[in-house]
């Protein structure tokens, strides 16, 4: 494709004889959107017949499947396939319109696993920012002084060798402590705690890397115009970091949804998604297809967690432009 | 420079060396070396590869430091005249942000600097008609060629209209068409600025036809081993090297100077001498 050539016409006779090399794109636009629109459509489909498989196959083995499950030596390699253990993929479905209990009052279950879902997603909303705040001040600092990166990087690895959630009740029973003025610490706070301690570790990782990442000359450009720190921060670094910071941010997510249902688990909050798991699980014998309503709304929290920072990610799409053509 | 010394220099080199320190010895990277490049002077560096050429620019532009000597930018220290923005510099790789557009990667000194949005944005125009790139400001650098990149590059290292011009092999990566059309456009936005370029090449026609005079360097340690003035430029004006010079018989005597003190190093004085062109 070859560009206009309009915009030289005004110009003097020297600028005349020049004429520009020819670009890969001429005004008329590389075809790139409706490219990524019909790979967007393709993700959702496969992710849709991942689904619809994974039902299959529960049926298909529920069906043909011994009702004492298949069991080698003493261990028990696939489960029973009565109705107690797999429920149909129908009644799981259908129970999730039903009322929680039998009371006249009591709301829908979706609604009840919802309401928790939402109150857990706030708690590891909480535990993110927070993990977000001290992955990238942690990186800032490691990056600005190199002895910093030698002194904190390992205990940093270190610190998510310890198994926060195993000392749950602990954090909870220090923070019961907690009281500064009118501040007191409430139970959720642990839980966001628990959370962020599991999120701050891939964000400080990935911001590290990122900040890290500039080319020389990049930097040594931002130098020539004498800018000083904060602005190479802001006009150079953060920038540069998106890409890296982009799948840390999401790992984040995950991790601190995750932490945030072990740790209402272990410290037995109240209103939150991991505490009617465990509720519902004890019913499990005499209801066993409403165990399974909290187990998809975890899942459910963990992907639209991820999915909220996959969103970010498309509006700092430019950020993860190279240089090169691609 | 005969004339009352009205003008600083641009560039002044004093007894300049450098030798990096590294973990398996020291470098002599350059021996003594003094060098003066007055205002609106455009002078090519060149030398065999490793000779110093881009570590003395880059000591002009205060990247690095002497080990000893004094290098001075317009009568400042070259930290003072970093620090003042005396400078652009381009170097090999275009080096444009890649998550800006062209625009934007032209914006970039001017926003640091704190220009008014008002006047960056007639700035930029204003830049990108010079460079041929008027519309082209949307795009991103990845959406453009090689010599595109480029010429954006050389937007950025103009935008602060500086008095001085460092570029170190700035066509480097470019075929040798588009090379040719670039080193036109920089005779003409030269001429336009009248800005002082020190340029680092490898290129005996490119140093020819674009400079008033030629640095021959020599490699290991790099010392200056001659200074050829080019005629062309001593009486005629900048904007008159068209390509028709190209051609020119003169132009195959500079050229010819060139090479010969780049290989032979014979010590006789500056300037053609009629050697025959072969
Ligand atoms: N940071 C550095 N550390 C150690 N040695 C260096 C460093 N930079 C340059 N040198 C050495 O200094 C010498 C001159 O390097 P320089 O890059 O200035 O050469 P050049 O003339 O620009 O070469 P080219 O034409 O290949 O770009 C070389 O021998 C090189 O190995
Ligand atoms: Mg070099």
């Amino acid at each position: 494709m070859r560009e206009t050539e309009s915009a030289r016409a005004g110009r003097g006779a020297s600028a005349a004889s020049v004429s520009r090399p020819g670009s890969r794109y001429g005004p008329g636009g590389p075809t790139r959107p409706a490219r990524r629109g019909g790979r967007r459509l393709a993700t959702w489909l496969w992710g849709l017949a991942g689904i619809v498989a994974i039902a299959l196959i529960w049926e298909v083995y529920k069906l043909l499947g011994p009702a004492d499950g298949v069991v080698i030596g003493d261990a028990r390699v696939l489960p029973r396939t009565t109705d107690l253990a797999m429920p149909h993929v129908w009644d799981m479905i259908a129970r999730l319109g039903e009322p929680v209990t039998r009371s006249a009052s009591a709301q829908p279950l979706w609604l009840v696993i919802v309401l928790a879902a939402l109150s857990t997603l706030g708690i590891a909303a909480v535990g993110w920012l927070v993990g977000l705040v001290v992955g990238v001040g942690l990186a800032l600092v490691m990056q600005r002084w190199r002895i910093a990166e030698w002194g904190l990087l390992p205990w940093i690895v270190l610190s998510q060798t310890v198994p926060l959630i195993a000392f749950a009740p602990v954090v909870k029973s220090w923070g019961s402590r907690v009281e500064i003025g009118a501040f007191e610490w409430q139970d959720w706070m642990s839980v966001a705690l628990i959370a962020s301690y599991l999120a701050f570790f891939p964000i400080a990782i990935g911001a590290l890397k990122g900040l890290q990442s500039p080319d020389v000359i990049h930097e040594e450009l931002m130098r020539s115009y004498a800018a000083g720190y904060w602005q190479t921060l802001v006009k150079l670094r953060f920038p540069a970091a998106v890409p890296y910071l982009l799948p840390a941010l999401r790992l984040g997510a995950a991790n601190a949804v995750v932490g945030a249902v072990v740790a209402e688990v272990s410290t037995g909050l109240q209103g939150g998604i991991g505490r009617i798991l465990i509720q519902f699980a004890g019913q499990a014998s005499g209801d066993p297809a409403k165990a399974w309503g909290p187990i998809f709304g975890a899942v459910v929290l963990g992907l639209v967690a991820a999915g909220s920072v996959a969103l970010l990610g498309v509006i700092l799409g430019n950020y993860r432009r190279t240089e090169e053509a691609s | 420079m005969s004339e009352p010394v009205t003008q600083v220099a641009a560039v002044e080199v004093r007894g300049v060396d450098k030798v990096f320190e590294t973990r398996s010895g020291n470098v002599q990277a350059l021996e003594p070396i003094d060098l003066t490049v007055a205002a609106g002077e455009f002078v090519s560096l060149i030398g065999p590869s490793g000779c110093g050429k881009s570590t003395l620019m880059r000591l002009v532009a205060d990247l690095d430091e002497p080990t000893a000597g004094t290098v001075e930018v317009f009568g400042k220290t070259s930290r003072r005249a970093r620090l003042d923005q005396e400078y652009g510099i381009a170097f090999q790789q275009a080096g444009l942000l890649p998550w800006r557009t062209v625009a934007g990667n032209v914006a970039l000194p001017l926003e640091l600097h704190g220009e008014a949005s008002a006047a960056r944005a007639s700035r930029i125009a204003e830049l990108l008609d010079m460079v041929g790139l008027a519309d082209f400001a949307d795009r991103y650098p990845d959406q453009l060629s090689g010599g595109m990149q480029q010429r954006v590059a050389i937007a950025r290292a103009l935008a602060e209209r500086p008095r001085l011009l460092l570029m170190d092999e700035p066509f480097g990566a470019l075929d040798e068409m588009t090379r040719e059309k670039m080193q036109t456009e920089l005779v003409r936005i030269s001429a336009e600025t009248g800005a002082a370029v020190v340029f680092v090449t490898h290129s005996i026609p490119e140093a020819v036809f674009l400079s008033d005079r030629v640095v021959v360097m020599s490699p290991r340690p790099g010392r200056i081993r001659e200074i050829v003035a080019m005629r062309l430029g001593a009486e005629a004006e900048r904007a008159e090297r068209t390509e028709e010079l190209r051609e020119e018989r003169v132009f195959f005597d500079m050229v010819t100077a060139v090479r010969e003190a780049l290989h032979g190093g014979s010590p006789i004085g500056t300037g053609a001498r009629g050697v025959e062109t072969r």
